[in-house]
């Protein structure tokens, strides 16, 4: 039993990894629904979900529990295959996208293996293409969804959605043509790593990022991005005021389920992307030689889990007033650890300004979902055709001359 | 490693079976879709040579049979549109006007 | 049997039963759903070639693009199942035939050729998208010009023979 468990240990490793990665994504999307709906809410000047488990965390379970027991009906004259493949096809796509992710620079060591923090292996030579091919397939699920619904409002909202979806794909893969100029090749890594180099002025950290050096290449990424994943202000074929939802119209329970968890993980992946392209992934805003900054997230964690622990003592139901303390003190056990190992502490450094880059994404695309009114139709594809795709062509052509001008020679 | 004429015969049958998908299929749409099967094979082939002579030529090649396959797409699906709006048929067989 | 003869048999077999399902399949919708499967095969293909910026491309392209405007226009024409007439059954014989002669001829030549076919690639080595693209702006910047120009002409083809008739 060892000696087969050592021969595949890369394999267990990796098939660890995978269901690991699976669970914690899962999760996240579940979470992700309630911190939307939170934050709208505020946005709305009303309190969100706050009865279900306190402060409405345990929303999601409840919103879990009601997908699974909903009824499933499958309606007739649908064409059965194709109608049971769509959100099967958007949630493999969606899922497999986070594969590609790196999340941490540094490997750990277990039993001898170097466990690389993401499931891709870190020489993928064609990292964001690999991306941009599962984008490029994620247009049937919508597409196929929509026409084998046999119905009026899906066959009109996924045909909308997928020719939406088809006009900001090319404006997404040119607009990071510029970042991949500047790094040279299209590792997640090396594109990473490329922004550590110093940047504006000479000055180190922040300075580094690409955001400096390429604000047009992420603006167009980011709108042609929220367009991509069918969010607001680009929502119209999932609309209800519009189109009864659009391409989903006929789907219920589980298999909505499926679009709407699709949905949010391309959403992750997205911000994912954006922080690694252009906002330096895993590096720290602040310069290598400032070491003082490597006790921020102690720094954050430690008095945010005190205020949790404060205002659950304080709360009105007591299942709460058991709960949210003992989250609190996970929290400052956590920043405590984090304080008194420095080697854990090192590692966590790249993951924790990862994913506070990532929550930060997350929280721009619900504050403008709260936010801005919907784009029409029209409008939306005379957005994608007329302005963005040629401002990022522009864009690349700009980005080539600079560095054929002021580039290394 | 995979010899090289395990790729060639693969390449071949997918010829073959794009072939004869576009002698016994009748619609239209299905009719292109067994053109693009058979460039698809020859791309296989391509690669697969590239691969054997160590030079990236046959990859060179196959981009642009990518982008011919794409750019005749574009213009048969407009013109298979043309046609189906004027016959209201996807059936190749009513396509007869020009018969003697 | 190696692990990568065992992943060739795996997409190999793939690819085969997807066209064989495009050719069975009676519905349009479903034939193009077996082409993007016979697609996918084959970029599996090219990455266990170690042509990985083709198989990205192939998917981009192929899968992303091409296969979607075959399912649109599938979708917006609404096309039903279709009939087989006695001329196409009629048809059907000696198609099979001169299918299975071209690849039948196509697999003796290999099997008869030099060693050299023969032999597995020694060289494993991944072509750098580096070396591919100074090959297409170089020694085939031409071709390259020209296809542009051709998609060019086929992008305003395509939009002329669409538009609606002004009546």
């Amino acid at each position: 039993m060892n000696s087969i468990l050592s021969a595949n240990a890369g394999l267990i490793i990796m098939v660890v990894k995978t269901v690991l990665l699976l669970f914690i994504v899962l999760t996240v999307n579940a979470y992700l629904t309630w911190f939307e709906r939170k934050v709208v809410a505020r946005i709305q000047s009303r309190w969100g979900p706050y009865r279900v488990g306190p402060h409405g965390l345990l929303q999601p379970l409840a919103d879990g529990v009601k997908f699974l027991f909903k009824e499933d009906p499958t309606p007739a004259g649908v064409d059965k295959f194709v109608y049971h493949l769509a959100p099967l096809l958007a949630l493999t796509l969606a899922m497999t996208s986070i594969a590609i992710i790196p999340f941490g620079p540094n490997p750990i060591r277990i039993l001898g293996h170097d466990v690389y923090l993401g499931i891709a292996s870190p020489n993928l030579n064609i990292g964001i293409l690999a991306l941009f091919a599962i984008t490029a397939l994620g247009v049937y699920g919508v597409a196929l969804a929509g026409w084998s619904s046999n119905s009026k409002y899906p066959l009109m909202g996924g045909l909308r959605s997928s020719a939406q979806m088809i006009s900001y794909e090319l404006s997404l893969t040119m607009s990071v043509v510029g970042v991949l100029l500047l790094a040279g090749t299209f590792n997640l890594r090396d594109i990473i790593n490329a922004q550590a180099a110093p940047g504006v002025f000479g000055w180190h950290g922040i300075f580094g990022w690409n955001i400096w050096r390429q604000i047009v290449g992420f603006f167009c990424f980011f709108v042609a991005a929220i367009a991509e994943t069918n969010r607001a202000p680009f929502d119209l074929p999932e609309a209800e005021q519009e189109l009864v939802a659009g391409f989903n119209t006929e789907y219920a329970s589980f298999k909505f389920a499926m679009f709407f968890i699709a949905e949010y993980t391309s959403m992750i992946t997205i911000s994912c992307l954006c922080s690694i392209m252009f906002f330096g992934g895993w590096l720290s805003p602040f310069p290598d030689s400032w070491t003082f900054t490597h006790y921020l997230p102690s720094l954050i964690l430690i008095p945010f889990g005190l205020w949790v622990i404060w205002d659950g003592i304080r709360y009105e139901t007591i299942f709460g007033r058991i709960v949210l303390p003992g989250i609190g003190t996970v929290m400052v056990a956590l920043g405590a650890v984090l304080v008194l190992f420095p080697a854990v502490n090192e590692f966590i450094q790249g993951p924790f300004w990862l994913l506070s880059k990532i929550l930060f994404f997350l929280f721009f695309y619900v504050w403008m979902r709260g936010t801005l009114p919907r784009f029409r139709y029209d409008q939306l594809m005379a957005f994608g055709w007329k302005l963005l795709l040629p401002l990022s062509i522009v864009n690349v052509i700009g980005t080539s001359f600079a560095i054929l001008q002021w580039g290394p020679k | 490693m995979v010899p090289t004429s395990y790729y060639i015969i693969l390449s071949a049958v997918l010829f073959g079976l794009g072939v004869f998908a576009f002698i016994f299929k009748r619609n239209i749409i299905t009719m292109f879709m067994s053109i693009e099967l058979m460039l698809n094979a020859v791309n296989l082939a391509f690669v697969a040579f590239s691969q054997a002579l160590g030079k990236p030529d046959g990859q060179v090649f196959v981009l642009f049979v990518v982008v011919v396959a794409a750019a005749e797409a574009a213009v048969g699906l407009g013109i298979i549109i043309l046609i189906a709006r004027n016959r209201q048929s996807l059936n190749v067989e009513r396509v007869d006007l020009l018969k003697l | 049997m190696t692990p990568q003869l065992a992943v060739f048999f795996v997409l190999a077999a793939l690819a085969v039963a997807g066209a064989i399902n495009l050719i069975l399949q009676k519905h349009p919708i479903h034939s193009a759903l077996s082409l993007i499967v016979v697609m996918v095969a084959l970029a599996g293909l090219y990455l266990l070639l170690g042509a990985e910026f083709v198989a990205a491309v192939q998917i981009i392209v192929y899968g992303g693009a091409i296969m979607v405007l075959f399912v649109f226009v599938i979708m917006l024409l609404n096309a039903g199942v279709e009939e087989h007439t006695s001329l196409s059954k009629l048809a059907g014989g000696p198609g099979l035939l001169l299918a299975v002669a071209l690849a039948g001829f196509i697999a003796a030549t290999v099997a008869r050729s030099s060693d050299s076919v023969q032999a597995a690639a020694q060289n494993g080595t991944l072509a750098p998208t580096r070396d591919i693209s100074s090959m297409i702006f170089k020694e085939f910047v031409y071709p390259f010009e020209l296809t542009s120009f051709l998609v060019l002409v086929a992008i305003l083809g395509a939009a002329v023979l669409a538009q609606r008739e002004k009546s």
